[in-house]
């Protein structure tokens, strides 16, 4: 394990560790803000979805690939797809990668 | 008190403590099933991701932050520097801070060496179990050992799972070639989409696409934390309108 790498999980684990203590510490004497316990519940997938669509949509880190060719892109649509109608995480992510390996498979065999 | 009436009050707290900790256990199986699949493809991205063997372990066994630890593998991989991950980290895992203020009135009058270990494992899965727990079972004194047997099972999975995907990465030594790099967004896919639930949801998801296109070759991911605060902020001025137009 690089020096590096003690610094970075060690703060992730303080921070962490910080947060999921500080109310217990504080034992709720103290009231957000509503407005901020309201804007907190968008961190996730407000986050989240940023981390997905330039890993989806720009695979290759340069340019913006949205069209048929781009297997990323159609393993997310299927997964977004399952995931709402099913509610399934397991088969969200079953099905998507499946998708994703199809996909890419078929555009190798055709193109 | 007499000596058998004291063993026997013992011998009842003990299996008291003992039913509320098997409890937590027994509902936590479902989540635990769920968190295989991220503690698998965790420990499979890590190496291909920059992160070496002994770090993913750490990582697991100390932060113990199944999203915030899938992001910091997303950060590694695109050559982000540690502050930036730590930064984000915060960013991810603030919504503990609500989890904590929720459960801080039930664990406020155990001692520090409960305190302490439950604060560490506070997950969103066992935060909703718990929660769930405390609102409805009256005034159990042992409450807590619910809490603990949830959490004890979702850290030991997690490790677990965290062990074995980066032991099976190894034997697939080209993760990326294996496509295993779209684990990582399809499963956030599967986090996110059920938080898709109204309109203010939709325009912060929206907005945070739009931002992380358009803000993608700014360095550090700094388009990011961009995308992410404005994806918030469209959802806190959205929801707003929204109750303005109901009044």
């Amino acid at each position: 394990m690089v020096t590096n790498e003690v610094v970075l999980i060690g703060g992730m684990a303080l921070v962490t560790f910080t947060i999921r203590y500080s109310m217990y510490a504080l034992a709720g004497r103290i009231e957000f803000p509503p407005w901020l316990v309201r804007a907190l519940r968008y961190v996730p997938p407000a986050v989240l979805t940023a981390l997905i669509v330039p890993a989806v949509l720009i695979p290759t880190g340069e340019t913006i690939q949205f069209d048929y060719t781009n297997p990323y892109l159609i393993g997310a649509i299927v997964a977004l797809i399952v995931s709402w109608r099913s509610n399934n995480l397991l088969l969200t992510i079953v099905l998507g990668m499946l998708a994703f390996w199809g996909w890419q498979w078929l555009i190798a065999a055709i193109l | 008190m007499s000596e058998i009436a004291l063993r026997s009050s013992q011998k009842t707290t003990g299996s008291l403590a003992r039913t509320e900790f098997w409890a937590g256990a027994r509902d936590t199986i479902p989540l635990i099933i769920g968190a295989i699949p991220f503690g698998l493809i965790f420990g499979t991205l890590a190496a291909p991701s920059g992160l070496s063997f002994p770090g993913a372990l750490a990582m697991s066994a100390i932060v113990f932050a199944g999203s915030a630890q899938f992001i910091a593998l997303g950060l590694l991989a695109a050559g982000t520097v540690w502050p930036i991950i730590v930064l984000t980290t915060f960013v991810v895992n603030v919504r503990h801070a609500l989890y904590s203020a929720t459960l801080a009135p039930y664990v406020k009058g155990l001692p520090q060496r409960w305190q302490i270990p439950l604060a560490f494992w506070l997950t969103d899965e066992t935060f909703v179990l718990v929660a769930n727990h405390y609102s409805r079972s009256g005034s159990s004194p042992y409450r807590h050992w619910y809490y603990f047997g949830s959490a004890i099972f979702m850290y030991l999975n997690w490790q677990l799972c965290t062990f074995l995907g980066v032991t099976i990465g190894r034997l697939m030594p080209n993760a990326t070639a294996w496509g295993l790099d779209f684990a990582m967004p399809v499963t956030f896919i599967g986090l996110v989409v059920p938080y898709l639930k109204g309109r203010p949801m939709l325009v912060s998801v929206i907005v945070s696409s739009l931002v992380a296109l358009i803000a993608f070759p700014l360095p550090n991911q700094l388009g990011l934390m961009l995308a992410a605060l404005a994806g918030i902020s469209a959802g806190l001025i959205a929801e707003t309108r929204q109750k303005e137009k109901a009044e």
